[in-house]
């Protein structure tokens, strides 16, 4: 990459700036922002202390049987996921943004659909098909007379299945950040590039990819975080990963300490790695003004545009029209009633827990975004990226994390308020919604902090400073500036978060209310007593339920296209 | 409101003081939490009951419908694996709602009575209606339904089915034995037995045995196993008894039309007998609730609760004079090991240290 300082704030500027200095009037910000990701540190925090703690031995017992293979499993399987999200993504989202082909603007919106869908949930619906007796290896053994152990079929249960499992739901995070990303390239570049001689190619890898790099490594992390999070999918594969030795050692072990230790070491790893990728890249600033010129996509036609077709539609086959044909034909065979009030109540729980979720998140990523644009020094720098931990530490883990910080807070107030007043006031959180809401914003937090951060990116420091010289306040800024423009940015985390709440299970499971059920909670119930055929209801009213918040997603990607919104950035 | 129901039975007069504290408490919450009066439950007048479950059972509902009709107290539940459950009980410590911590294996309620997370309790109907080897000789915990893990086998291919567990280690039956995975909690609960059994040493070569014998990589769940006799690709699986039992009684799919081709062999019968575990539970330590808590046991060892709590799952009742559910009859009867079953908590952090030593993934 050889960009160097530019100034032209006509076009896409990419501009190497020294990182601002904390000014005065932001320390309060500063201080807001500290305080909100400390609060969200304190789950992960607590699990690291662990590190101080004495385990029972498992640790030692675990690195000399089957850690090193757990870790060679995991590395080879977040490399697979990284590398397949990445090409998905970025190609198809390059397709949708640069290329006119047929069914374009339907592909635009299908391609955030497997979104809705959780991976555990797609296993269930490939392991259906492709192990036998399901219907492809017995049509295979019907047309062929092959017995079976006559011919080699791949194992959908295997580390090579769950990379699959992995990339045909989560390539839409990729796909969102590039999409948008390239969209909001300057044609200058482009055209500059394409008049110079270069092939449409030589642009896109020379030019736009480079361009989109924070985009596209915040989709890849988001990505891999949720891969190396998940337990789920890998356990239902028996794919060993870093994740089963973490429950191995809590569950067969009953060792939580080492359970928490192994968490730790998996966050130092992810810190690392985010921190090295943010290090390569600190010397740029990414951000473009606004686009100049009309906007031309390159007509496709012929074997090309089918080509462009196959690469678009394969993604939403496989991630989302394949496995709900299947769950509908086993909903079909064995599936529950669904039009209970049982069901109803199942979804308006899982829906109201999204929306407050989204609510919630929201708030404090954009807090912590803007601190980190204003008035970050790197202590608060530092504290912004700790609060997205959450979202690469295995749910049930994270959700120990915060149970037990809350209620020691609880038992503090309750032994408090006993000694001072002689009433007790027993859990007053744990066990509420309240804790809940607070663990998915935990969780979640990577999710909504990378969107708003890449939105609030995409808003040149040159708009603050204009608005600062003509007299407008910091807070004015923010209120007259940059929330119209964010407003967007905002709405997307949310609906994203609410998309991931709705998915959310372990966390669910261990700090719901009494009597709470979700449809996560519901379809794993039933899978977890091996009737994946009726589990195949929840799942389906899941999807369904999911494509609300995806379908809001998709119109507000239609709402950013190309035309519309050159009057402001 | 929620701290209203937390402590009734507990503390007589809390209530009351509480009552005359409503507006102060009101503005603490305010203060503390004020999003909380939104999301806190409402009261309820009668009696309750709350449980902390890793049951899973859909036909467990009408069960606990039976017992608030008989007897005018709400059940709340929360449903989770036991290890979670048993965190969050830990972590909510005296002040923890829990009255009755239910799970499918001795495994973990002999880890939440080590932990201090149950109480002991006294009750002359649970002592007469339950054996004393399915349950604590102190009280902390009961068994109210059993279920062996067993040697299922394909007729057709299997003319000599093994005998006994030991024989799955035989390398006659190289390349047939299906099981699932050595971290799942009946494979430890079985080589925990087998370890009090043989010793150390000769249950580590045994898992070696099986698992050198296996058919494929260890994968699935127990119903994944009995598909793989159906399918051909396994001479011989291990099992828990009711995933097979069910399939005899309702449509499972890939299984149930295939039953008659799957021999079943209680193994041990000349020994010890077939390993059996328990779905039980105890009366939490710091139960609100206790006398409802110890109540709600009593009633799952009675005969009516006995026909659901058994029967919904296809497992074995404990207590004697209750007839076995259709689909379980077909299974035949059997020896039972009658082994303490707190070893097999006591060994299972063993057993998984040998499986993971010889490879069992």
């Amino acid at each position: 990459m050889t960009f160097e300082t530019s100034s032209d704030r006509s076009g896409a500027s990419y501009t190497a700036r020294a990182g601002t200095a904390p000014q005065s009037g932001n320390n309060w910000l500063g201080f807001l922002a500290l305080a909100v990701a400390i609060l969200l540190i304190v789950p992960v925090a607590w699990v690291a202390f662990s590190i101080f703690a004495e385990d029972k031995g498992t640790l030692a017992h675990l690195a000399q049987t089957v850690l090193p293979d757990y870790v060679a499993n995991t590395l080879v399987l977040i490399l697979g996921v990284g590398i397949g999200v990445l090409i998905v993504g970025t190609s198809t989202a390059w397709l949708v943004v640069m290329c006119e082909f047929p069914g374009r603007r339907f592909f635009e919106w299908a391609l955030i659909v497997p979104l809705a869908i959780p991976a555990y949930i797609i296993a269930y619906a490939y392991t259906d098909i492709l192990s036998h007796p399901g219907i492809v290896q017995s049509t295979l053994r019907e047309l062929t007379g092959w017995g079976p152990r006559d011919y080699w079929f791949p194992n959908i249960r295997s580390l090579g299945g769950a990379m699959a499992m992995f990339i045909f739901v989560l390539y839409p995070y990729v796909y969102l950040l590039a999409r948008n990303a390239f969209l909001e390239q300057s044609t200058c570049y482009t055209d500059v590039s394409r008049t110079l001689g270069r092939t449409a190619f030589q642009t896109f890898r020379q030019i736009s990819l480079p361009l989109a790099r924070p985009a596209l490594a915040g989709g890849v992390t988001l990505a891999l975080m949720e891969t190396l999070a998940d337990f789920g999918t890998v356990a239902h594969f028996g794919v060993h990963t870093f994740t089963t030795g973490i429950y191995r050692a809590w569950l067969s072990m009953d060792d939580l300490v080492a359970a928490g230790q192994l968490a730790t070491m998996l966050l130092a790893v992810v810190l690392t790695v985010v921190l090295v990728e943010r290090a390569a890249r600190r010397q740029a600033k990414f951000h473009h003004s606004r686009r100049v010129g009309e906007f031309f996509r390159c007509p496709l036609s012929g074997a090309r545009a089918w080509l462009a077709i196959l690469a678009c539609s394969t993604p939403v086959l496989l991630g989302f029209v394949l496995p709900v044909v299947i769950l509908i034909n086993l909903s079909y065979v064995d599936g529950h009633d669904l039009f209970t009030q049982r069901y109803a109540t199942l979804i308006g729980n899982s829906l109201k827990l999204g929306f407050l979720a989204a609510l919630a998140a929201v708030a404090p990523a954009l807090i912590l975004a803007y601190a980190a644009r204003l008035a970050a020094g790197p202590v608060t720098r530092a504290a912004v990226r700790m609060a997205n931990l959450g979202y690469a530490v295995p749910g049930s883990v994270i959700a120990v994390g915060i149970l037990m910080p809350l209620a020691t807070f609880d038992n503090a107030v309750d032994a408090f308020m006993q000694a001072t007043f002689g009433i007790s006031t027993g859990l007053l959180l744990t066990g509420s919604l309240a804790a809940l809401v607070f663990a998915y914003v935990v969780r979640f937090m990577a999710v909504a902090l990378t969107t708003v951060e890449a939105s609030l990116a995409k808003i040149p420091d040159a708009m603050d400073d204009a608005a600062r010289s003509l007299g407008e306040s910091r807070f004015g800024t923010l209120r007259r500036i940059h929330m119209p423009l964010l407003s967007g940015g905002l709405m997307t985390a949310g609906l994203i978060v609410f998309i991931d709440v709705m998915k959310e299970l372990p966390a669910t499971l261990i700090l719901r209310p009494f009597n709470y059920d979700t449809l996560a909670v519901q379809a794993y119930r039933l899978a977890s007593d091996e009737r994946l055929a009726q589990a195949s209801t929840p799942s389906l009213v899941l999807v369904a339920a999911g494509l609300i918040p995806v379908i809001l997603l998709s119109r507000r990607i239609m709402a950013t296209r190309v035309g519309r919104r050159t009057e402001v950035r | 409101m929620q701290m209203s129901l937390r402590k009734p039975g507990a503390r007589p007069g809390f209530r009351a003081s509480f009552q005359s504290f409503g507006v102060a408490r009101r503005g603490l919450m305010a203060v503390g939490a004020g999003v909380l009066l939104a999301f806190t439950p409402p009261a309820f007048a009668g009696g309750e009951l709350n449980l902390y479950s890793s049951r899973h059972y859909d036909t467990d509902e009408r069960l606990y419908e039976e017992f608030t009709e008989k007897t005018g107290i709400k059940i709340n539940r929360i449903e989770d694996k036991a290890s979670a459950l048993m965190s969050r009980m830990e972590a909510e410590g005296a002040n923890s709602p829990a009255d009755v911590l239910l799970t499918v294996d001795i495994g973990r309620l002999w880890a939440a009575e080590k932990d201090g997370l149950l109480q002991a309790i006294k009750s002359d109907v649970l002592d007469d209606a339950i054996p004393s080897n399915l349950r604590d000789p102190e009280g902390h915990w009961y068994g109210f339904s059993t279920r062996a893990r067993v040697i299922f086998y394909d007729k057709e291919k299997v003319a000599n089915p093994p005998q006994t567990y030991q024989e799955l280690a035989d390398p006659k039956y190289k390349g047939m034995v299906c099981t699932r995975s050595g971290s799942n909690i009946y494979m430890l609960s079985l080589l925990s037995g087998l370890i009090e059994h043989v010793g150390e040493d000769k249950a580590k070569a045994w898992a070696a045995g099986v698992y050198a014998n296996r058919a494929r990589d260890p994968e699935g769940g127990d119903t994944d196993q009995l598909r793989g006799i159906a399918s051909g690709e396994c001479a011989i699986a291990i099992s828990n008894t009711y995933y097979f039992a069910r399939a005899l009684r309702k449509d499972v799919r890939d299984l149930s039309g295939m039953t008659d081709k799957i021999g079943i062999v209680f193994p041990n019968q000349d020994s010890f007998g077939a390993h059996v575990n328990i779905s039980g539970g105890g009366v939490a330590k710091h139960a609100p609730n206790a006398e409802n808590a110890v109540a709600f046991l009593e009633y799952l060892a009675g005969k009516d609760a006995q026909n659901y709590f058994a029967a919904g799952n296809d497992e074995y009742p404990v207590v004697s004079g209750v007839a076995k559910s259709a689909s379980v009859s077909q299974l035949g009867d059997f020896k039972a090991d009658t082994q303490a079953l707190d070893k097999l908590g006591e060994n299972q952090a063993k057993a998984q240290m040998i499986y993971d030593e010889v490879g069992y993934q």
